[in-house]
């Protein structure tokens, strides 16, 4: 997590230009660059879009993969596609929350690993499937999970390694569904 | 690549990219989609290159998509000349390495990992069948069956996943090797937007995303809106979970897409497109993107495409983790960068869409069909299919059943044809429950309907939908309470909140739901549920708030009995509903081996070595690692 550079932000909208219909593809590269979106860039890219701050933040509660507030430095999500479900979801989030001792959406204490849910990576024919950042783990069992969770606490696991060498380079998308912020949630 | 701006250019890059498809040397290839890569495929293809590199063989490594059998991922395909092309399966980088020394000495090696051999590809789009190979069929081949006549695969017939699997996503060249790009110059050079309308309308193609709106139908109202400006979208916010073959395509096979988007943008009169994909797809919109700069590049998006004077380019729109989005004017409304949250369909996007401007969207795999039909013609297109469900569908087979994977059926064909014939039938000689299609917004198809054809007006007859087509199986150990439960949960998450029926609605229904499965539920709770759920049903303003109640009426319908043994007998019969099961031993089975006792993290199992275990239920969490770990199918949840 780094501070809030105006810097930063303002190359990000340099970037997206002025074509109308950027503001989601904006936050999303903020989010990218500190892991969540500080109070002080929505105030900035309300500005230079000439748009209400209200405007900027119900986008930012709307959509579920911004976060308010900073997160851990790896992102563990549990699938819980249809499929991923029928396979023992629940157990495997309910696993993995006993063994970080943190609830959905929350950060371990060491700030490493923040727990959230998604709803389907399309995965489903080797369902379940839990991802750490961009990794995907399937016909997980719970007994893998703590491995999968070790490795990354001191560095990236061979998979992960590979997968970031030989995925084409190019520009990656938000990481992240994060913490229910939003009404009338269910959980 | 040189900008391509004539048949003949487009002749010359057919050849190169002919070339590499069916090269003189040697060429591996790697399935690298989402599915291969999270099951290990990234590892493989550097064992490969290593190998590659140490032994000195002559051949070229490279990526290639999906092609629908994820089960037996990760996989690799040996192209040699004079052989057919050969599926290695569940491969590691250990036997990356065996594959390659075995290729150095020229023999066949790793045959126990050999899945199927493919002797000729079909390219769907001028109907020609190109071999692999001259001549006979090498002797050392003939023990791998071929891959049209295994099960998995048979009986499908791939029209939208023509190339996937089949050429690397990442080269245009073999797109156009496989005949891509020539519906577009057919439709540029020889055919009015008026003729292009006409033979979409005539194939009888439906929109393969949710409701099967008729395409042709909807092009024509958007190019006889009035308007200056004009929109085409592709729909790739695949939402509905359990549905994946929208991610397989654009990994896959970008350029259909594209090559689909501009011959619709002809039709209508578009210059400017959008795709709209979601966040979720990190790979698809890597590849889909490339693909945007390639075709770029050669000529095939921008100005004057072909030397025709029309002009088209397209924007890539990321989504934010919303469901709704894929409702199309909740869509429109977050390319725009605003909320996804539906209107009223008083006027129809065709009419006032992006910006208020006409806007055609059709979903991934309806944009994939388009070259095909264009190239083939209507008739060819329409000759598959049912009377008002014409051509195939993509559908994602998960859950319960043996053969996970996308496959690409004929309309009309049985649910069983697809569970049993393709599926390979229930994994672990378990027992078909409910087939649930549809995501979300369809229903739970039980058992006794298997012979059910599927097409858009069948599975509307009972209580479901087509939806994106995912095909969720599932068996006696899935509880269907605890099913309409999860999907009630999902949407209850996804509602925007805008009507009051899904926002405040499927709450009510919710805590219902989890009454019944808590063995709390009270006296008349199933008839509110039902009441709630045809009030959902009959007011909630969008698609997603009219259909949210599927699940549980489907559920209601079709499986009453296991609703009244939740509530009168306070029992899960699937064993699912956590505060009704109860773990327990069978110590006729159990052999001792203290294996579950190791693992209980809550100390709940007793025993010693050689001697059954038993859970104390006080103690016990109902975690299920141990009849997760034990071997011997001891450990009894009821």
């Amino acid at each position: 997590m780094s501070s809030f550079n105006a810097a930063a932000v303002d190359r990000i909208m340099e970037k997206h230009g002025d074509a109308g219909g950027t503001l989601i593809g904006i936050l999303t590269d903020i989010q990218k660059e500190y892991t969540y979106l500080p109070r002080e860039a929505l105030r900035r890219v309300g500005e230079s879009l000439k748009i209400p701050l209200s405007q900027v933040f119900s986008v930012c509660t709307f959509y579920k993969i911004f976060s308010l507030a900073p997160r851990g430095k790896h992102s563990i999500k549990v699938c819980l596609g249809t499929a991923c479900h029928v396979k023992g979801a629940a157990l495997i989030l309910d696993r993995l929350r006993r063994d970080l001792a943190v609830a959905e959406g929350g950060t371990t204490k060491d700030g490493k690993f923040t727990l959230e849910t998604v709803r389907c990576v399309g995965c489903c024919s080797i369902a379940p499937v839990v991802t750490v950042d961009e990794t995907a783990y399937g016909r997980l069992k719970q007994e893998e999970l703590s491995g999968i969770i070790a490795s990354r606490g001191t560095e990236a696991p061979k998979r992960a390694k590979s997968a970031r060498a030989t995925a084409p380079k190019r520009a990656r998308p938000a990481r992240t569904a994060t913490t229910r912020q939003r009404a009338g949630g269910s959980r | 690549m040189k900008a391509i701006r004539s048949l003949d250019d487009l002749e010359r890059a057919r050849k190169k990219g002919l070339r590499s498809c069916f090269p003189d040397t040697t060429r591996i290839m790697v399935g690298m989609a989402t599915c291969g890569i999270a099951s290990g495929a990234a590892e493989v293809y550097k064992a490969l290159q290593a190998a590659i590199r140490e032994t000195h063989v002559e051949a070229r490594l490279s990526m290639t998509g999906c092609i629908g059998i994820c089960q037996e991922e990760p996989l690799v395909d040996v192209l040699q000349p004079g052989a057919p092309r050969i599926t290695y399966r569940r491969m590691t980088a250990q036997k990356a390495v065996q594959l390659v020394s075995g290729l150095a000495k020229g023999t066949l090696d790793s045959r126990e990992s050999i899945f199927g051999r493919i002797d000729a590809e079909d390219f769907v789009v001028d109907g020609t069948v190109r071999r692999y190979f001259e001549g006979e069929l090498p002797a050392a081949y003939a023990s791998a069956l071929p891959y049209r006549e295994q099960d998995f695969y048979r009986k499908q017939l791939r029209i939208a996943m023509r190339h996937c699997g089949f050429i690397d996503p990442g080269s245009i060249e073999e797109y156009i090797g496989h005949g891509g790009y020539f519906a577009l110059h057919k439709a540029l050079a020889t055919m009015s937007p008026e003729a292009v309308i006409g033979e979409i309308e005539r194939s009888g193609l439906r929109g393969r995303g949710g409701a099967g709106y008729p395409t042709g139908r909807k092009w024509r109202s958007c190019r006889e809106a009035a308007g200056e400006r004009r929109f085409v979208i592709a729909n790739a916010d695949e939402g509905d979970p359990g549905a994946y073959m929208d991610r397989s395509i654009l990994e896959s096979d970008p350029h259909s897409v594209i090559e689909g988007m501009i011959i619709g943008a002809w039709a209508v009169g578009a210059h400017e497109g959008f795709i709209y994909v979601r966040a979720e797809y990190p790979l698809a919109i890597t590849n889909f993107s490339r693909a945007i700069s390639q075709a770029e590049a050669a000529g095939l998006l921008g100005r004057d495409i072909l030397g025709s004077g029309f002009d088209f380019s397209i924007r890539l729109s990321r989504g934010g983790g919303a469901f709704v989005c894929g409702e199309s004017s909740a869509l429109l409304a977050s390319i725009e960068g605003r909320i996804g949250e539906p209107r009223a369909k008083h006027v129809h996007a065709t009419e006032s869409g992006l910006w208020d401007c006409p806007t055609t969207i059709n979903n991934v795999e309806t944009w994939a069909d388009v070259p095909a039909i264009v190239s083939r013609g209507a008739g060819w297109f329409s000759a598959v299919g049912t009377e008002k469900s014409k051509g195939t569908k993509v559908f994602s087979l998960v859950g319960k059943v043996t053969n996970t994977g996308l496959v690409e059926v004929p309309m009309g064909i049985s649910l069983r044809e697809i569970v049993f014939d393709i599926g390979g039938g229930i994994a672990n000689g378990r027992k078909l429950k409910a087939v649930q299609t549809g995501g979300p917004s369809g229903g739970c198809i039980p058992e006794t309907l298997i012979d059910l054809p599927v097409d858009y007006e069948k599975l509307s007859e009972v209580g479901s939908m087509m939806g994106s087509g995912g095909m969720i199986v599932m068996d006696d150990r899935t509880c269907m309470v605890d099913v309409a439960r999860y999907f009630v949960d999902f949407l209850i998450e996804e509602s925007c909140g805008k009507c009051t029926p899904c926002r405040e609605g499927l709450q009510q229904m919710h805590a219902i739901l989890a009454r019944i499965t808590q063995g709390s539920a009270v006296d008349g709770d199933l008839q509110t549920l039902q009441e709630l759920a045809e009030v959902v049903r009959d007011t909630a303003m969008c698609g997603l708030g009219t259909s949210a109640p599927n699940p549980v009426l489907t559920t209601l319908r079709y499986f009453r009995a296991e609703y009244e043994a939740h509530i009168r007998d306070k029992r899960c019969p699937a064993g699912v509903c956590k505060e009704l099961i109860r773990y327990s031993i069978d110590a006729q089975a159990c052999t001792g081996c203290l294996l579950c006792l190791k693992k209980c993290p809550s100390g709940a199992v007793s025993g010693e070595r050689k001697k059954p275990h038993a859970i104390d239920a006080s103690k016990c969490i109902k975690c299920g690692v141990c009849s997760e770990v034990c071997r011997f199918g001891a450990v009894v949840v009821a």
